[in-house]
């Protein structure tokens, strides 16, 4: 593998926001999930889960609801009363439209897709019609007294069920009316509480009302009758979620306490036809509130204040033992928050709301493989630049020679010269941006720091000229006719000839910057690309996807060059392709080129073309590298994959030089502490 | 008198919590198994009102006859499935299967076929078979052909469950539960994982039960956690929520009757209820003693019991309240107090619980009481080093009691303290007198009370490592606030600083014999002089005892180099001494007869003999395999008359022993059925009496009779016999109907049996009948429990012709076993 000198760097202090909704689309697969700063963010679930689109944030704009409508649309709604469309296509906000009934606590799509409903702070349940490019407000249903902080409806169509304070109440669709008002208990455990808030209601075919509420109690009603059929404690605090499956043979809790619940429909007997609801499984994967849940057909799906999204297989249901049957967390974004200057050694981190600039330390001491080497002079923050305006900063990117900073958001885009004088740092931010910038989905820099390449979410690339506190707009690639896909990875050549990007479905285009053309576009793959970039002197671009395959293609000969080809047919380890966060960062030694680097968030591994690929009866992580040549044995089995898993949880590795790396290391344990506490639970043996 | 062979038999004391209990479908009584016994407890009064013998080994399983709740169905390590009616104790048939039978199961509905675990090969391999019970009027029927049905299962029937009314079977073993499908005949695995790692290895299944309406399994684990399996049909497709109380090991499941509930308990004491197989709805009953082994719920779903391992089963209220408590000889930890004989109770007390000595009466089979010695709360800890009862002693009338206790984290630091109890009329029960911190330096090794029977000078000796003996007499320890008295020392006597090992006092008390090491010195307890010593070099004395009643003047002594001694007192010289290896030696307080329990590789054998002859009386040869730990000699309630010299010893006592495995033996020569007491028969038939037409008729007339008599026993002074004493109604009970004569002829009989008065009278003065009423006298003595005449009547028998007796004796068998309650037939008259 070689041996490195590696930064180990944690003074990178990112907290992911927690998760307040998730909205599973049967149709395309794919989860919508959205956070507590606004942010919302889609991955694709056949693809290995891969985060292939995301909006930023916005701080007024706090979801409480998300749904998917008319099979692709997705709607949100927050507390700032307004409903959302997303685009989802060009990465942007379609519209806003207020509800004109406060805070939105719930919203959900009619079984058909053609209606939105939204329940409101001021009581009212507010009926939406779906229009092509817009929502129309129909009607209001009967003002209740209390905020609607649950709604569902009839598969049929027909009614729907609204869970307020205190109770749940059924309406007609047709008139509007309430037709059934089912007052739940305030009784928990022989504590009668304050309120009993009806945290999520589901509404079953045969007119049975699950509600979920927050004395800890799952509830089954008959709306017929409205009366209580069953009743499962559960929890000694709130229950804030459910989700039920579409064959309605299980349905889905989550706890404040962090607990999911599996409910499953039994059969009483074998012999009989009479079926119960019984809980079955609990899951602990969070450690605090799980705000929402959602069921796929595979798959429960949770997320909470812990910030991790939980998909947590059916086994039951899974008909091979494959890449879907293991129990995936994510907490990490599947993009870049870090850019990094080679030359000045500095690292530029994203937060949400602000970019932190930091210089990184030096030593004068040597030791073996494996000490700790003291540090001569600390890492240095040297910049805290904060964002103007609420919204969320969608990227940046640090210039290579460290003198420039892009960022954007969802409307703006900034660019500010760094200059460096002595310990003296001093910002000036460059005016007068051109507007077609704004709302950029990539920033990169050319290898010299003369060009930036901005990646629009209209799908166009373009390239600015960077001079001395100025810039010129050289050129803008304009998408392929009819698409207006936005283009969100981009990578250049060290040589500044081509520049590559790729976008969220369709192949990666090969840009030549000498011509200011589209030189080629690598066949388009079934699975979105995570990383991508281009070796120097060879100029072979690499590309990794979201199924773990790599390829490598030679961007002068317009083919995937040999190495690739041999991968392809001999396939990849098994081992390889059973890991389950994406590849985020692709680079290259710079005087040995067979070496390509690459990391996802739990190891770091070094592929040697030179060797031999690792077949299946090989291992793939090879404990040890081999210390002395004459060890023959471990030289027979040494492969072409050097793994390394020290580093983890992993959120950027890059090669400062040819004998140094920088790794960017978050801890879990980290994250946790700067959550607010958790609910206190009583553990025995304590 | 026929004197039969001398056997060893079992004399109760047995596990009562082997298996699971059983009720009887009204909940009145309470089955389980007892060694080779089956015992039948009220539920309620927590007595034992019947004994059912019969099996010859170990009774491995019961449950009720699901066609005839009247019926029981019991296997045993026998080979054989015995069916009885357990109102009146009767074995009704016994079919014999062959192998050892570990356990049974009968499915509701199930014709007539059981399911039993046999062993299939050693060590552990065992297979669920089904036997067909063929319908057969004999009484030992033959039923060997077995049909297999589930292999490689566990051995305890905890492990095994029905469900469904017998629909599939459920069984469990290490990391796997199948489900047998009976109709389809198809089985359904499933597997927890079982890795080495340390969370997954407790995992391992413990015991199973199925609901009684649903289809749900529940499994207990090593771990703790309860599992609840639905969808079981399925391989694929089924499902299983846990409930988790238990820090440790789930010791067994039941459910309500309903199914509403589930039962669990384990090491932690404490019976669970979790009420719909809800985590969060759960009720406790704590605090139940002791690690609970089995649970069963009464069929009517009012009571619930708990077998737990200190031999106690407790009966419990549906509303979670302990509401009986039957407890057996307790066998949870080493016995080091040994065994011996309260003289005022005549019960036997050992140690019990931890930290208590326990007073078990043999004649009842069951504990009396427990005494708290150490009076400290009891915590059950891995590793915590506890205070142990050690030593115990009676006095001579068992007016005190003599307690050791002690506690030794590391060989420096010992702490010990002797406690003396003395037994107060009042409240019928020992209470403490004095407390000695330290009374020794050292282990105390033996004490004994002087046998004197003057009680104002009482005195107790304690030899001890530390190479001394000390003498503590009651002294008076009044001062100004209350008369009182306590035991202080009066002498220390050592020998050449070398250990004191044993000490025994003569019968009359006017010597004392200390051992030390190899050395015995006997003193006089007037002058605490040394007499003299004897020593035979051969090996550090283990047991040390005198002779009795004519042989008061021999001193025993056995030493570790299998040497018994017999020294001479008045010639100060060895009288005779033979070569064996004795673990127990014990002299019967009552007569000159000394027993040794010899101690070879094959097993045990016992030695009895006089201490003035080298010769033994009797000797019986491998008493037990494993070694006898204890020996005690109880006295008879009523002595035997034996006459041959082997048996003579057996006439004023008997001779108890404790075996390794705690097995509580003794020496008899009555067959098992005699030894039932006629008390308890009497309690059952009164109380199985069902309030039928006719009793209704005999209670009214019976009251009538009273008020008669009470009318007319002033005047005229004619005792009316008591309706159970005429022969004629005592002949129609117990009397299976279908052996009865028509009812025209039994009419005229009864109705002449009513109207007695003087016909009775004359009928006495008929010679020929003379017998007939003299046994019948007899009867109504056993009948009457009353001590004294019970002692009348076995003088009587004594006197009488022995011919006579032993025919009435086999009338009255006869009669019992085709005594049946059946008073159908007098619906129709």
């Amino acid at each position: 593998m070689g041996e490195f000198k590696v930064h180990r760097v944690r003074f990178f202090n990112y907290v992911p926001s927690g998760i307040r909704c998730v909205a599973y689309n049967n149709q395309s697969n794919r989860l919508a999930v959205s956070r507590t700063d606004g942010t919302v963010e889609i991955y694709n679930l056949s693809a290995n889960y891969f985060q292939e689109k995301f909006f930023p944030g916005h701080e007024s704009r706090a979801t409480e609801a998300l749904c998917w409508a008319e099979g692709q649309r997705l709607f949100s709604a927050g507390l700032n009363g307004e409903i959302l469309e997303y685009d989802l296509q060009a990465l942007n906000i379609k519209y806003a439209l207020d509800a004109f009934g406060g805070p939105i606590w719930s919203m959900t799509a009619s079984p058909s897709g053609s209606q939105l409903l939204v329940g409101c702070e001021d009581g009212s349940v507010k009926l939406f019609e779906l229009t092509p490019d817009k929502i129309q407000f129909a009607r209001n249903f009967d003002r209740q007294k209390s905020r609607i902080l649950s709604l569902s409806w009839h598969p049929a169509g027909t009614h729907i069920a609204a869970g307020s304070i205190d109770y749940v109440s059924v309406f007609d669709v047709k008139s509007g009316s309430i037709v059934r008002k089912m007052v739940l208990d305030r009784q928990h455990l022989g504590v009668t509480k304050s309120r009993c808030i009806v945290w999520g209601v589901a509404f079953l075919s045969d007119g049975t009302v699950i509600s979920v509420d927050s004395v800890g109690k799952v509830q089954l009603w008959d709306s017929a009758t409205g009366t209580l059929v069953k009743s499962h404690v559960i929890a000694n605090a709130d229950v804030q979620s459910i989700a039920v499956a579409d064959q309605e043979d299980s349905f889905v809790v989550g706890t404040a306490e962090g607990t999911v619940f599996h409910f499953q429909l039994v059969p009483v007997t074998s012999s009989s036809s009479e079926k119960q609801w019984v809980r079955t499984k609990p899951f602990q994967h969070h450690t605090h509130d799980v705000r929402t849940v959602a069921h796929s057909p595979t798959a429960l799906i949770s997320g909470g204040t812990d910030t991790h999204l939980v998909i947590r297989p059916l086994m039951e249901k899974v008909e091979v033992k494959n890449y879907d049957a293991a129990l995936r967390k994510i907490t990490f974004p599947h993009r870049r928050l870090i850019s990094c200057s080679k030359r000045r050694q500095l690292l530029l981190f994203q937060f949400a709301h602000h970019l932190e600039l930091w210089r990184l330390g030096s030593t004068v001491a040597t030791g073996k493989n494996g000490d700790t080497l003291p540090l001569s002079k600390n890492a240095d923050h040297l910049l805290h630049l904060k964002t103007k305006g609420p919204e969320n900063i969608s990227c940046s990117c640090v210039s290579p020679c460290g003198s420039w900073i892009a960022y954007s958001t969802a409307s703006r885009f900034f660019l500010y010269r760094v200059k460096y004088e002595r310990d003296n740092i001093s910002l000036q931010r460059v005016s007068k941006m051109p507007a077609f910038l704004r709302s950029a989905l990539h920033i990169l820099f050319s290898e010299d720091s003369t060009k930036l390449f901005v990646a629009s979410n209209q799908g166009s690339l373009h390239i600015i000229h960077l001079l001395e506190g100025n810039f010129k707009h050289l050129h803008t690639f304009q998408p392929q006719s009819g698409t207006v896909e936005a283009m969100c990875l981009l990578a250049v050549s060290p040589d500044g000839n081509w520049l590559a990007a790729s976008g969220t479905s369709a192949g990666v285009h090969v840009y030549d910057l000498n011509h200011l053309k589209l030189h080629c576009t690598v066949p388009a793959y079934n699975f979105p690309v995570t990383a991508l970039a281009i070796a120097p002197n060879t100029n072979n671009l690499v590309i990794a996807h979201s199924d773990q395959q790599v390829f490598e293609f030679s961007i002068p000969d317009k083919q995937y060059t040999e190495w690739s080809r041999a991968v392809q047919k001999q396939g990849l380890h098994q081992l390889w392709l059973q890991r389950d966060t994406p590849i985020t960062h692709i680079s290259f030694h710079p005087k040995r080129p067979t070496h390509i680097l690459l990391h996802d968030t739990y190891m770091f591994c070094l592929i040697d073309k030179s060797l031999p690929l690792p077949n299946d009866k090989t291992m793939l992580y090879n404990p040890l590298p081999p210390k002395n040549e004459s060890d023959v044995f471990l030289r027979r089995t040494a492969h072409a994959f050097k793994i390394s898993k020290i580093y983890k949880p992993l959120l950027f590795m890059d090669l400062l030089d040819e004998r140094t790396l920088v790794a960017v290391e978050r801890p879990l344990d980290d994250i946790i502490a700067q959550l607010p506490p958790p609910i206190k639970k009583k553990k025995f043996g304590t | 008198m026929v004197e039969e062979r001398v056997r060893v038999v079992r004399c109760g004391g047995s596990l009562l919590n082997f298996r699971r209990a059983v009720f009887s479908a009204d909940s009145k009584y309470i089955f389980c198994v007892s060694g080779d016994f089956i015992k039948v407890y009220s539920s309620t009064t927590e007595e034992c009102v019947h004994v059912l013998h019969g099996h010859k080994n170990l009774v491995s399983g019961i449950l009720l006859n699901p066609n005839n709740h009247l019926q029981l169905y019991s296997c045993s390590f026998d080979g054989t499935i015995k069916l009885w009616d357990y109102l009146d104790g009767i074995l009704i048939k016994t079919f014999t299967v062959g192998p050892k039978l570990h356990a049974l199961f009968i499915p509701p509905h199930a014709e007539d076929s059981v399911f039993l675990t046999i062993l299939k090969e050693d060590p552990d391999v065992f297979q669920l078979v089904s036997v067909k019970l063929p319908k057969s009027s004999s009484q030992n029927v033959e039923a060997r052909e077995r049909t297999f049905v589930l292999d490689y299962v566990n051995r305890s029937p905890k492990c095994i469950d029905f469900g469904n009314e017998g629909d599939y079977i459920a069984a469990v073993r290490d990391f796997y539960l199948s489900v047998y499908f009976l109709k389809k005949k198809k089985t359904c695995n499933f597997t927890l994982p079982s890795t080495k790692n340390k969370k997954n290895a407790r995992n391992r299944f413990t015991c199973v039960a199925c609901h009684p309406k649903e289809d749900c399994i529940a499994s207990g684990h090593m771990d703790g956690k309860i599992r609840l399996w639905r969808n079981f049909h399925d391989e694929k497709q089924y499902t299983y929520t846990c409930l988790h109380w238990h820090h440790d090991m789930v010791m067994d499941l039941a459910f309500t009757v309903s199914g509403s509930s589930l039962l669990s308990g384990g090491r932690e004491c404490v019976l669970v209820e979790w009420r719909d197989g809800a985590e969060k709805n759960k009720e406790f009953l704590p605090r139940l003693g002791s690690t609970i082994e089995h649970i069963s719920v009464s069929p009517a779903g009012d009571l619930f019991c708990t077998s737990h391992s200190d031999n106690k089963i407790t009966v419990i209220q549906r509303n979670l309240d302990a509401c009986a408590v039957i407890q057996g000889l307790v066998k949870d930890r080493s016995i080091s107090t040994g065994l011996m004989v309260d003289p005022k109770t005549k019960a036997l007390v050992l140690n019990g619980k931890p930290g208590h000595l326990q007073f078990y009466s043999l004649q009842g089979d069951k504990q009396l009481y427990n005494l708290d010695i150490i009076q400290q709360e009891y915590i059950n800890d891995d590793g915590l080093i506890q205070i142990e009862l050690k030593k115990a002693a009676f006095s001579h009338s068992g007016t005190w009691l003599a307690t050791v206790e002690q506690r030794q984290e590391n060989p420096s630091e010992l702490e010990m303290q002797m406690k003396l109890w003395v037994y107060s009329k009042k409240t019928q029960g020992f209470s403490l007198n004095t407390k000695i911190a330290m009374p020794h330096d050292d282990h105390i090794t033996a004490l004994c009370f002087n046998n004197a029977e003057n009680y104002e000078r009482p005195m107790l000796v304690t030899a001890s490592r530390d190479g001394h003996f000390k003498v503590w007499v009651l002294a008076d320890d009044s001062d100004i606030y209350k008369k009182a008295i306590g035991w202080t020392c009066d002498f220390v006597g050592s020998y050449h600083k070398y250990q004191a090992t044993n000490c025994c006092f003569s019968e009359d008390s006017s010597l004392l014999a200390v051992s030390f090491e190899e050395i015995v010195t006997v003193w006089d307890s007037e002058t605490w002089e040394l007499k003299c010593t004897f020593c035979q070099r051969a090996g550090k004395i283990r047991h040390l005892c005198f002779g009795r009643l004519t042989c008061s003047k021999f001193l025993l002594g056995t030493t570790e180099n299998a040497i018994l001694c017999c020294w001479n007192l008045l010639s100060c010289s060895l009288q005779w001494s033979a070569k064996l290896n004795v673990s127990v030696l014990e002299a019967d307080p009552y007569s000159d007869h000394v027993a040794a329990v010899m101690q070879s590789a094959a097993g045990s054998d016992l030695f009895v003999f006089k201490p003035s002859e080298p010769r033994p009386l009797y000797v019986q040869r491998t008493i037990s395999r494993e070694e006898v730990q204890w020996g005690v000699f109880v006295p008879r309630d009523v002595p035997e008359s034996f006459t041959s010299e082997a048996h003579q010893w057996l006439n004023r006592s008997q001779f108890y022993f404790l075996t390794q495995s705690q097995c509580l033996l003794t020496f008899s020569t009555k067959s098992p059925e005699e030894k039932l007491t006629p008390t308890s028969k009497q309690l059952l038939a009164e109380e199985s009496l069902p309030t039928t037409p006719f009793s209704l008729i005999l209670g009214k007339h019976r009251q009538q009779q009273d008020a008669r008599s009470s009318e007319t026993s002033e005047n005229e002074l004619v005792q009316l016999p008591l309706t159970e004493n005429i022969p004629a109604i005592n002949e129609l009970l117990h009397t299976p109907a279908h052996v009865l004569p028509s009812a025209s002829f039994l009419c005229s009989l009864f109705v002449n049996s009513l109207l007695l008065s003087k016909e009775t009278k004359s009928a006495e003065e008929v010679p020929d009948e003379v017998d007939m009423e003299e046994n019948k006298d007899s009867d109504d003595s056993d009948e009457e429990n009353d001590v004294t005449e019970k002692a009348q009547e076995t003088h009587n028998t004594d006197l009488r012709d022995d011919v006579i007796h032993q025919l009435s004796k086999y009338e009255e068998k006869e009669l019992r076993k085709f005594r049946k309650v059946d008073y159908s037939w007098l619906a129709a008259l």
